[in-house]
């Protein structure tokens, strides 16, 4: 799983390419310093990182790469209700017993590629690699994870909504490593993702939502939404949520329809076109947060 | 970077450690096959979409391209080479040969490797638990129905061995050529070449049209050690042209100061693999403005091929008849896509220079027009050329057109070495060529008790820079516009126009399945406007034997269409009744069934198309089929078999084979236009028949003489025959057909093929997807040589209408790889219920044709007819993608 692709290692002349390099640290203090010395590209699973060489040789050789391959740092394992390590694969996340408000996290993790892919890539790498239709980051932003970033002058915490900063960018620096997701304590609500594509299996999401809504007798006493591939960064909808409480199911219904969504700014791609993803986008809020 | 030099990387596979001194970021599936040697694991896309390179690392599946090698150390990585030694492993490959569950067999390996992490786990698995497992393998030829059927099936083959079986017309035998598909060991184009092969990498143009100038390549070559040439246009010894028309070699092997398409090659490097893989090779590019369909139409359009006017390649008619009083009219226009054949195997070869002979080792569905192409661009002739086909992963008319023949053969004939390539995924889809989008406006009538009147049909088909099989496209579609109807007045045109779009060619039935979206949409709105069922207007209107065509033919025999209908007839009701009772409850899901018919003539329009097959027998009792019939996954060869094997009274196990070498066997012509059953089947009949009447003549024995042929002592009638000479009988067939005049009045075919499909779906009225419930096809096939694999054929042609209806769409410079490309994945086939009908055809062996493209033809109209009975909604944009639907059922 990559994170963002460095543009340090695209000065190259033209016939003669410099060699990559390949680091596989065993400890986080190593990686860091390496990071800190070298700027390499992390590895993590490889899932984004080798399609995008692919992509990189069509025309003619890739630039030279440096690599950092964080699969020996034991300290980056492990899935938790409160943590989530860099390594922490899509299988290990949707196999995991953890609370319901997980749900649409784990739900994603099954939808992400085929299961080579899930058995590979990571959580936070899908992150890194900052693909507005990253099936990751909606349910992620449902439970206000933080991403903990680390570097050899040390360790900083920042929230997801503020890590990925447009298309393919994040707020990482050359020197860090996303070492871990932190989530807070959450409601005792299952969470549900949706996920709307062309396909069945394999398929790069045209729009996907990931919601939780509990419930006071027939009135919804807490909401959260997120939604993904309708703006250049999935975004959390502060502004429905809001609205949403005190709703009635039909109440609901009406609001999600009806209510103006300036979080989003939905593109016209070969998936679909922006006025179709402004419709679908409503419509698969409202079957994530009320079915 | 002053990193240390890597130690080695001790790598286990299959039990066996290894210490490989590669880089470490190399991918797995390098390492394995071109460091180990293990050729079972397929390379697709290296890129994690397609799913061929599944191996196990520690029992769990990955994509071997997207593994560093690193990584794999210390862990153990199972191959489709050690799964196939184990209990699991023989299991899978039983039952994948079983239900017919490989067909090419380039997706296999991955399939089989997918199935055994989850049978490890999970012995009887169900078909939800089949779908998690292997949805991330594609598969282009089976329509994965048969291979979850394998998976679920699987464990009743643990420590079974298979019973050998006799092989009679009709048996359902396993495919002959199936075992090396299940354990690695089949060949494909990327899997063999000699040790000291060159390696060739094509250079491209990125853009549509261009000028563009090369850079001094001397000084280019000094400054790469490793790359020992470079080809451009003025090294082609021969004619720097092929195509498919003698008259029409249009197609440079490297392109001179201008491109016309995305993926026009200019030059080739060839050298070590690392050196030109590595070389920066700087072309000077010019962009120039670049002509779609519209804009090469128009007057005063600049002209891609000087002596074109219009930039029209070809315009095919068919002009019939006169029209009758209509009561009701409907008129529609539609507009397709380009649709990427994405078979899984890249095209890959190598090619090596032995004297004056120069031999093409290739994946190929056109043996003897490869040998055709290669001698051209040579410039010496035909019988200098040898070519043999690898293993081909898969076709669907897109392996028609050579690729890297000529190329790799200018290389090997000039610099006297061997030399490969292998193309990557994006390079195999921005250079090949596509089925054509076609513009199609189209207006019919019936009379008011139903009866058709007319159609009238135009259409302006994408052919793309280059010729390829565009003519062939243009001269078929009208000919099949009418569809299988009675249609008394018919006028219909179909113009191949040029453009700077990538060439389009043979795919799946040559233009035809565009336009039965068309046409089978104005019979549905003809039958609403009469007041009959949909189906039943099709049964009113169908072709009968008897009937005369719109091309003035009159079709006496197999025409099975009615039969096809009927059989569907309680299928349609009951799943009519079924969506009726499903929309009473209301919804935003809208519940519909479709129907379409489909015919196809088999075999070249109006043109010859031989076929020619031998058998040997020894005098020791060796049995050799020589087959120059290209098996690209249908099962051509172990259908030839069996009709052989019928004809001679011999079971297909004493048969040897030789397949496909053009220095062996007789010109078997092209696996293309769904003929190699019914001609070259009657190619083999015959030459079977004519070797058992010179074992019957030389034992003085009757017709109905029984033979056996074993421990190679030939018996007749359970005397034995000892032969002083080797028998050789040669069969050939040359369907007859008359050419099409300037009206297109002819016999464009000896038979054709009939079908009707059924396809029943839910409509989210909402987000415009579409849910496919069921498809029930109806496919007159003459007779049924083996009944597993023509499943097989139909289950596949109709995965690839589900695609063309629903998914798929190639815009050059955009979808160029197979995440933005979709084909259909495992969730996306329903269930099919495949219904055969044998209505049989004199000239076919048995009674039987073909059906590799009536397969396909019949599903996109059947699924848009669903989608307009669910929802009302007409589908004039191909594919129907869920904005496109929203937008069609907002228009009503």
């Amino acid at each position: 799983m990559a994170q963002y692709l460095p543009v340090e290692c695209r000065a190259n002349s033209p016939y003669a390419r410099k060699m990559d390099a390949y680091f596989r640290p065993m400890s986080l203090p190593e990686a860091l310093d390496l990071m800190a010395r070298h700027r390499p590209q992390p590895l993590a699973g490889g899932t984004d990182l080798y399609p995008w060489i692919t992509g990189a040789e069509v025309w003619g050789p890739r630039p030279a790469l440096n690599w950092l391959d964080m699969s020996g740092i034991a300290a980056l394992r492990g899935v938790s209700a409160t943590r989530i390590g860099a390594l922490a694969t899509w299988t290990e996340v949707a196999e995991a017993a953890l609370p319901p408000a997980f749900r649409a996290l784990q739900q994603a993790a099954r939808q992400v590629g085929g299961r080579q892919v899930q058995n590979r890539g990571t959580v936070l790498g899908n992150l890194c690699n900052a693909s507005p239709a990253a099936d990751g980051v909606p349910p992620l932003l449902l439970l206000d994870a933080e991403v903990e970033l680390a570097s050899a002058a040390g360790t900083r915490r920042i929230a997801l909504s503020q890590f990925i900063l447009h298309n393919r960018r994040t707020a990482r620096t050359p020197e860090e490593i996303a070492v871990a997701l932190h989530i807070p304590a959450q409601p005792d609500v299952e969470s549900r993702f949706e996920k709307l594509g062309a396909r069945k299996q394999l398929v790069i999401s045209i729009a996907m939502a990931a919601g939780l809504a509990r419930w006071d007798g027939k009135r919804i006493a807490q909401a959260r939404v997120a939604i993904g591939a309708c703006s250049p960064v999935a975004r959390r909808l502060h502004g429905l949520e809001a609205a949403l409480l005190g709703a009635t199911r039909d109440e609901a219904a009406q609001i999600i329809a009806r209510l103006p969504l300036p979080e989003l700014s939905p593109i016209a791609d070969v998936r679909g076109s922006a006025a179709y993803r402004a419709a679908a986008a409503r419509d698969v809020v409202a079957r994530a947060v009320l079915a | 970077m002053n990193a240390m030099p890597p130690p080695p990387i001790a790598l286990t596979v299959n039990g066996q450690t290894h210490a490989l001194p590669l880089p470490p970021a190399t991918r797995l599936s390098a390492a394995l096959r071109d460091t180990l040697g293990l050729t079972g694991t397929k390379i697709g896309c290296d890129a994690g979409d397609c799913g061929a390179c599944t191996v196990l690392l520690d029992g769990a599946q990955v994509c071997a391209c997207m593994v560093p090698v690193a990584q794999a150390a210390g862990a153990q990585v199972t191959t489709v080479e050690g799964l196939a030694g184990t209990r699991w492993g023989q299991a899978l490959a039983a039952s994948f040969l079983h239900h017919g569950a490989a067909q090419c067999g380039i997706c296999t390996p991955g399939m089989v490797m997918a199935a055994a992490e989850l049978l490890a786990r999970d012995a009887t698995p169900d078909e939800a638990a089949v779908e998690a497992a292997l949805g991330g393998v594609l598969c282009r030829c089976t329509g994965y129905r048969k291979i979850t059927d394998a998976v679920l099936d699987a464990h009743r083959f643990l420590d079974t061995p298979p019973a050998p079986e006799s092989g009679a017309v009709g048996a359902r035998i396993p495919r002959l050529d199936g075992p090396a598909k299940l354990d690695g060991s089949e060949r494909y184009g990327a899997d063999a070449a000699p040790a000291d092969a060159l390696w060739l990498r094509p250079i491209r143009s990125p853009h549509a049209h261009a000028r563009f100038t090369l850079p001094d390549i001397p000084q280019f070559l000094a400054a790469n050690p490793g790359v020992e040439a470079v080809l451009t246009a003025r090294d082609v010894p021969g004619r720097n042209g092929f195509g498919i028309y003698p008259h029409i070699k249009d197609q440079p092997v490297f392109a001179e100061h201008t491109v016309l398409y995305r993926g026009d090659c200019v030059a080739a490097l060839v050298g070590t693999r690392d050196a030109v893989l590595r070389a920066e090779f700087p072309v000077a590019w010019v962009p120039l403005p670049a002509l779609d369909v519209t804009a090469a139409r128009a007057d005063g359009a600049p002209l891609l091929h000087a002596h074109l006017p219009g930039n029209i390649l070809t315009t095919g008619r068919v002009v019939s008849g006169t029209a009758a009083p209509a009561a009701h009219t409907a008129r529609i226009a539609v507009q397709t896509s380009f649709v990427e054949h994405a078979y899984i195997e890249p095209e890959a070869g190598y090619a090596q220079r032995i004297g004056d002979v120069v031999e093409v080792f290739a994946s190929t569905q056109a043996p003897y027009m490869d040998r055709e192409e290669v001698a051209g661009v040579l410039g010496i002739p035909e019988d200098r050329v040898r070519i043999i086909p690898s293993a081909c992963g898969g076709g669907f008319g897109g392996k028609l057109d050579v690729a890297v023949q000529p190329m790799l053969a200018v290389a090997a004939w000039l610099l006297n070495k061997p030399v490969r390539t292998i193309y990557a995924r994006p390079e195999s889809m921005l250079s090949s060529t596509k089925r054509h989008p076609a513009s199609i406006t189209a207006e019919a009538g019936c009379d008011a008790q139903g009866r058709l009147t007319h159609i009238h049909f135009d259409g302006d088909y994408d052919t793309g820079a280059y010729a390829s099989w565009g003519p062939t496209v243009a001269g078929r579609v009208p000919v099949h516009a009418s569809g299988p109807y009675r249609v008394p007045q018919v006028a219909a045109v179909a113009r191949a126009v040029h453009t700077h779009n990538p060439p389009s060619g043979a795919f799946r039935g040559f233009g035809v399945p565009q336009a039965a979206i068309a046409q089978e949409a104005l019979w549905d709105q003809l039958a609403d406007a009469a007041g009959l069922d949909r189906l039943e207007f099709r049964v009113l209107n169908a072709l009968r034997a008897g009937d005369t065509t719109a091309t003035g033919q009159r079709v006496e025999h197999s025409v099975g269409l009615l039969a096809c209908l009927e059989a569907l007839r309680p299928h349609w009701q009951a799943l009519r009744a079924r969506a009726a009772a499903e929309n009473a409850r209301g919804g935003a899901l809208r519940h519909g069934v479709g129907v379409a018919c489909m015919w196809y003539g088999i075999g070249n329009t109006g043109m010859s198309n031989p076929s020619t097959m031998r058998l040997e027998l020894t005098p020791d009792g060796a049995l050799t089929f020589f087959n120059g019939a290209v098996d690209i996954g249908q099962g051509s060869t172990t259908v030839l078999h069996q009709i052989a094997a019928e004809a001679l009274g011999l079971p297909v196990v004493v048969f040897a084979h030789v397949n496909g070498d053009t220095f062996l066997t007789p010109d078997a012509g092209k696996t293309s236009a769904s003929r190699q059953t019914f001609v070259s089947g009657r190619a083999a009949f015959e030459a079977g028949r004519a070797l058992r009447a010179d074992i019957l003549r030389r034992a003085n024995a009757g017709d109905d003489a029984a033979l056996s042929l074993e421990a190679g002592v030939l018996r007749v009638n359970g005397a034995s025959l000892h032969l002083h000479e080797t028998l050789r009988a040669e069969g050939r067939f040359d369907p007859p057909t008359v050419p099409l005049d300037e009206n297109g009045q002819g016999i464009p075919y000896a038979t054709y093929g009939f079908a009707a499909q059924i396809a029943a779906l839910a409509v989210d009225t909402r987000l415009g997807t579409i849910k496919l419930y069921r498809i029930v096809a109806a496919h007159d096939v003459g007779r049924a040589i083996n009944p597993t694999l023509l499943e097989g054929q139909i289950h596949g042609g109709i995965a690839q209408g589900i695609g063309l209806a629903l998914m798929e769409e190639y815009i050059p410079g955009r979808t160029e790889n197979l995440h933005d490309y979709l084909i259909p994945s495992m969730g996306d086939v329903p269930p099919i219920d495949t219904i055969l009908i044998e209505d049989p055809e004199p000239l076919g062996p048995c009674g039987a044709k073909g059906v590799g493209e009536p397969a396909l033809v019949a599903t996109a109209p059947a699924i848009y007819s669903a989608i307009r009975d669910a929802t009302g909604a007409v589908i004039t944009r191909v594919p129907a993608l869920p904005h496109r639907v929203l937008e069609a059922l907002r228009r009503g």
